[in-house]
């Protein structure tokens, strides 16, 4: 009975275990149930997804930095180069002591205090790259030298890549200007215009100069390689490559040689020089002196350098032909005698009687002419080869402030000429509405005289005053001044260059050129205020002096050069164009503080164009002395 | 002659079982040259462990069921002194007190319990078959509670629920009333919110990581992220053994241990986790035939106890590797790199075999 029972009990016992061994199953099925279905979910329905994220997981897009394109010359002399280099390069966010690590370098590689502040200096300008140059043209035996101890250094690291260099140093600084890091304005400035893309991997751009205004055409295109990585972000291998389109090799209008003579020709002076090829607006030369060197800013400029640059009493960062804005002086005659005989004021035999000053009607004060006692009779040619004041005074008078403004516009003076280099001055010509606007003040007869001897209100820049030589030149019609030779075609590079448009025409009468062509001729000649610098010229060479005044001179007070502090004499003027009929350059010299335009700025042109046509090189310059006693404009 | 010895030597090894483990451990050679990005050590470290597992597997299942009833109490008192002994004088690695060195080997003693808690639970039950009353119920779940505290405590989660999972497996067959069990249900689900202030800082991120593993990508998301993406990416077919791009890149972490289910995954798909979760399943329904058929309490409780609980690993592993449970740290059973997790796991199985092989026997 006993045994009965406990075999009953048995079973039953099994039963009921059988039975929770049924559920466990049952469990561990819906178990098995839930993970196979989100096996689907993760495999089947969301497959695409996954593999996007693995692909960009384990796909890296490496940017490759195009090589930036060369910029020649008119004919072909390198001026702005690449050559490859190593630098060596910090990654702050992996160095854990800066002042350190730096330390540690110096005793490797030749790290200098100027280098430290350059390095700071990037430091704060820019957060967009991860590293930074501490030195760059490393020698090879300072690569070696770290490459031993590499390994003591994480997050510094050798990087071979292209610097920028321009071989004639401050001599194509204003014109060629240079590249620099990028920085966190340029960088914005890239997002700005939906160009970031293509900077992907790019450490440098155009700052200043043609290098600045060409950049889109100098920087190419950045190619692209899709690299596979691991976790660690180290290539394994390379899955597709997009080749860089190299940056277009530019060929400016600008002849170096010309440029070089012409920046021996100015000697110790400060000034501009634009030379222009009347016939097509090609920027022949582009002198602003002084320069300085470009090379200095492509890695970063330390503050000492820029410092000891920017302070300087000649500033040397100034482009003067570009920006530089001086009263023309008596350079503005020839365009006022134009603008005299295309209104109708003067003709070319109206004569006046000079008594060496001008009074407005009613008033007795005296607007001296330049030569004390008068030019006597002077008509309008002499009025050009003497640079007679007085008349130029009278004319002025008569035109009206507006006409002067209305008339001399024409010829491109204040507004920019529209050279392909950004930061143009636009030089003032002034109006009765501008002075209205610009000092709340009515315009008084008084101010007019002074204008018509391009003193007063009036400012031009070396480029706008060679530009308006040039259409003087062209027989009033102008062509944009361009440093940058307009291609034809991509095709054909050596095809000739296309026209460009005519940019500027003033309708004017043969007879009324002919007449300020002859006096121009006429003021090189014996007789004419800068007939020294045009004495045994074997072409015909035609020009006007000009004086920028720096100081003012109180009235019944004489101008006497040497009591004058040198940097408050006047500025040397002179235009010129030549062979005077068939004119091939036109160009505008300006010199500071050298007096007067006959003495200084007359022989700079002289040599420019004496290269330019004949190739005439001027001997090595000496010591050039002031003719303080030469003859006045 | 050669033919008796291999009779011998097979005749307590249950052929089907025994051919679904060795199936699971060639997978695990295999995609340990995988894992490990072609590392032939590793492979040949994995081939040592299996051998070992083996051997030990072979030993319990040749040994008499009573030697296995006698066990119970000297295993268990020896992995409690053991569990002990690190919580007084363990070895700290990545932050947990888990290792005791004996000076000739650092051992885990948790990995022990695993065997230990089941067991001596079995055997309690079979001493007190007879008059099961609540309190019969409740010291056992002492036995339990008592080691899954101090594991709980090194502290390792997932070791700890895994030896609350096989007690929990061993009260539940042996007849835990449905009221108890809904009872312990609701009060868990009552106290969750006191556990949430109890646990450790990074078991609560790897709890919300699971919420949203998006959350924190490069840090304490980053292992779920990775091998969602590795068994998403894998797709139906796979990416080809050798070919996982997750894996090779080395973009998966723990590669060849709790994550190496990703690996599986990625390289041979939908189907080929089919084929893997199939020979999973099929050691479920042997070890359940085995646990039907099992011929006393005890045996019944153990088989039972053993078959659930590799399930529960498998199952484990996997959620956490596809994002449905939080990273525990539990390998994928016979297939991560592990010799203890092995030999542990094939204690069990060499149990199971003895099981069924001595019930045959003595019914014979």
């Amino acid at each position: 009975m006993m045994q009965y029972k406990e075999l009953k009990n048995n079973q039953r016992e099994i039963y009921f275990f059988r039975l929770r061994l049924i559920l466990s199953l049952v469990f561990v099925l819906v178990l098995a149930f839930i993970l196979l279905a989100r096996l689907v979910y993760l495999q089947v329905v969301r497959q695409s997804d996954f593999a996007t994220l693995a692909d960009k997981n384990r796909i890296s897009v490496v940017p490759i930095v195009p090589n930036r394109g060369l910029i020649q010359d008119r004919n072909g002399v390198v001026l702005a180069q690449n050559y490859s280099g190593y630098t060596l390069e910090i990654s702050p966010a992996k160095v854990d002591n800066l002042e350190a690590t730096i330390n540690a370098l110096s005793e490797l590689v030749s790290i200098q205090a100027k280098d430290r502040k350059r390095f700071k200096k990037l430091l704060t300008e820019s957060h967009t790259s991860n590293s930074y140059p501490i030195r760059s043209r490393l020698s090879e035996a300072e690569v070696a030298r770290f490459a031993s101890q590499r390994f003591r250094f994480p997050g510094v690291e050798i990087k071979a890549r292209l610097f920028r260099e321009y071989p004639y140093r401050d001599r194509t600084s204003h014109l060629i200007g240079y590249v620099g890091r990028i920085n966190d304005k340029d960088f914005a400035e890239l997002e700005k215009s939906d160009l970031a893309e293509n900077y992907r991997g790019s450490d440098y751009i155009g700052k200043i100069g043609v290098e600045q205004s060409y950049e889109r055409e100098l920087h190419g295109t950045t190619g692209f390689e899709q690299v596979e990585v691991d976790a660690a972000g180290r290539g394994v291998r390379v899955l597709s490559r997009t080749p860089p389109q190299s940056g277009k090799t530019l060929t400016l209008t600008v002849d170096i040689k010309l440029q070089e003579v012409a920046e021996t020709a100015f000697g110790d002076f400060r000034g501009a020089l634009v030379a222009i090829d009347p016939s097509n607006g090609e920027v022949l030369a582009f002198v602003s002196k002084p320069g300085y060197d470009p090379n200095l800013f492509v890695d970063g400029i330390d503050t000492e350098t820029w410092d000891a640059l920017n302070n300087s009493l000649d500033v040397p960062l100034n482009n003067r032909a570009l920006r530089g804005q001086y009263p023309p002086g008596s350079t503005i005659k020839p365009f006022m005698a134009i603008a005299g005989l295309d209104t109708g004021k003067r003709t070319p035999s109206y004569t006046i009687s000079d008594p060496g000053y001008f009074t407005l009607p009613g008033n007795r004060h005296q607007y001296r002419d330049w030569k004390v006692g008068g030019h006597g009779r002077v008509d309008m040619f002499k009025s050009i080869v003497i640079s007679c004041d007085t008349y130029y005074y009278g004319l002025a008078t008569d035109m009206g402030i507006d006409g002067v403004h209305d008339y001399m516009e024409k010829f491109g003076f204040g507004k920019k000429t529209g050279l392909d280099m950004e930061g143009e001055s636009a030089g003032l010509l002034p109006s009765q509405d501008w002075k209205r606007r610009r000092f709340n003040q009515i315009w008084y007869p008084g101010d007019t005289v002074s204008v018509g001897i391009g003193q007063g209100y009036t400012l031009v820049t070396p480029l706008q005053l060679a530009y308006a030589t040039a259409i003087l030149a062209n027989n009033g019609v102008g062509y944009r001044p361009h440093l940058v030779k307009l291609s034809s075609s991509s095709t054909d590079p050596s095809a000739e260059p296309p026209k460009p448009p005519v940019d500027i025409d003033i309708h004017l009468k043969s007879e009324y050129l002919d007449l300020v062509k002859k006096a121009m001729i006429a003021v090189t000649l014996p007789g004419g205020t800068a007939a020294w610098a045009g004495s045994g010229a074997s072409y015909q060479f035609a020009g006007k002096t000009g004086t920028a005044q720096v100081i003012g001179i109180k009235q019944g007070e004489k101008y006497v050069e040497k009591d004058v502090h040198e940097r408050h004499r006047d500025h040397a003027w002179f235009i010129a164009f030549a062979p005077a009929d068939k004119p091939r350059i036109a160009l505008a010299v300006l010199a500071e503080n050298a007096g007067h335009g006959g003495s200084i700025a007359a022989p700079i042109a002289r040599k420019v164009i004496d290269y330019y046509l004949l190739g005439k090189v001027p001997p090595p310059p000496q010591p050039l002395k002031i003719k303080l006693e030469a003859e006045h404009d | 002659m050669i033919n008796q010895l291999q009779r011998r030597f097979m005749a307590h090894l249950d052929p089907m079982l025994l051919g679904a483990l060795g199936a699971l451990m060639l997978i695990s050679l295999i995609l340990m040259y995988s894992a490990s990005g072609g590392s032939m050590e590793r492979v040949l470290g994995q081939l040592v462990n299996v051998m070992v597992a083996f051997a030990a597997l072979w030993l319990v299942a040749n040994m008499p069921l009573h030697y296995l009833i006698r066990s119970a109490v000297p295993i268990y008192i020896v992995g409690m002194m053991l569990l002990l002994g690190v919580a007084f004088f363990g070895e700290i690695q990545n932050g947990a007190r888990r290792w005791l060195n004996l000076g000739v080997a650092t051992i885990q003693p948790s990995e022990l319990m695993k065997i230990a808690v089941p067991l001596m639970m079995a055997w309690y039950f079979e001493r007190h078959e007879a008059t099961l009353a609540l309190k019969n119920y409740v010291v056992a779940a002492l036995i339990l509670a008592v080691p899954f505290a101090l594991i709980l405590r090194q502290p390792d989660l997932g070791t700890a629920l895994l030896i609350c999972a096989s007690g929990f497996y061993v009260l539940f067959l042996a007849g835990l009333s449905w009221r108890v069990i809904l009872g312990l249900f609701i009060s868990a689900a009552a106290s969750a919110p006191f556990l949430w202030h109890a646990l450790h800082g990074y078991q609560r991120q790897r709890i919300l990581m699971l919420l949203d593993p998006t959350e924190d990508p490069l840090g304490k998301g980053y292992h779920t992220i990775q091998g969602m993406i590795a068994v998403g990416s894998g797709g139906i077919l796979g990416k080809g053994y050798l070919n996982g791009t997750q894996t090779h890149l080395e973009f998966l972490p723990e590669r060849t241990t709790d994550f190496i289910f990703a690996v599986f995954s990625e390289e041979f798909g939908l189907l080929g986790n089919l084929v893997l979760l199939s020979v999973y399943l099929f050691i479920m329904w042997r070890g359940f035939v085995i646990t039907a058929n099992a011929s006393t309490y005890f045996t019944r409780l153990m088989a039972g106890s053993i078959t659930l609980t590799f399930f529960t690993y498998a199952f484990v592993n996997m959620g956490m590797v596809t994002g449905i449970l939080p990273v525990v740290g539990v390998p994928l059973p016979l297939v991560s790199y592990g010799g203890t997790s092995m030999l542990t796991l094939s204690l069990g199985f060499g149990m199971l075999m003895s099981i069924h092989s001595h019930k045959t026997l003595v019914q014979s």
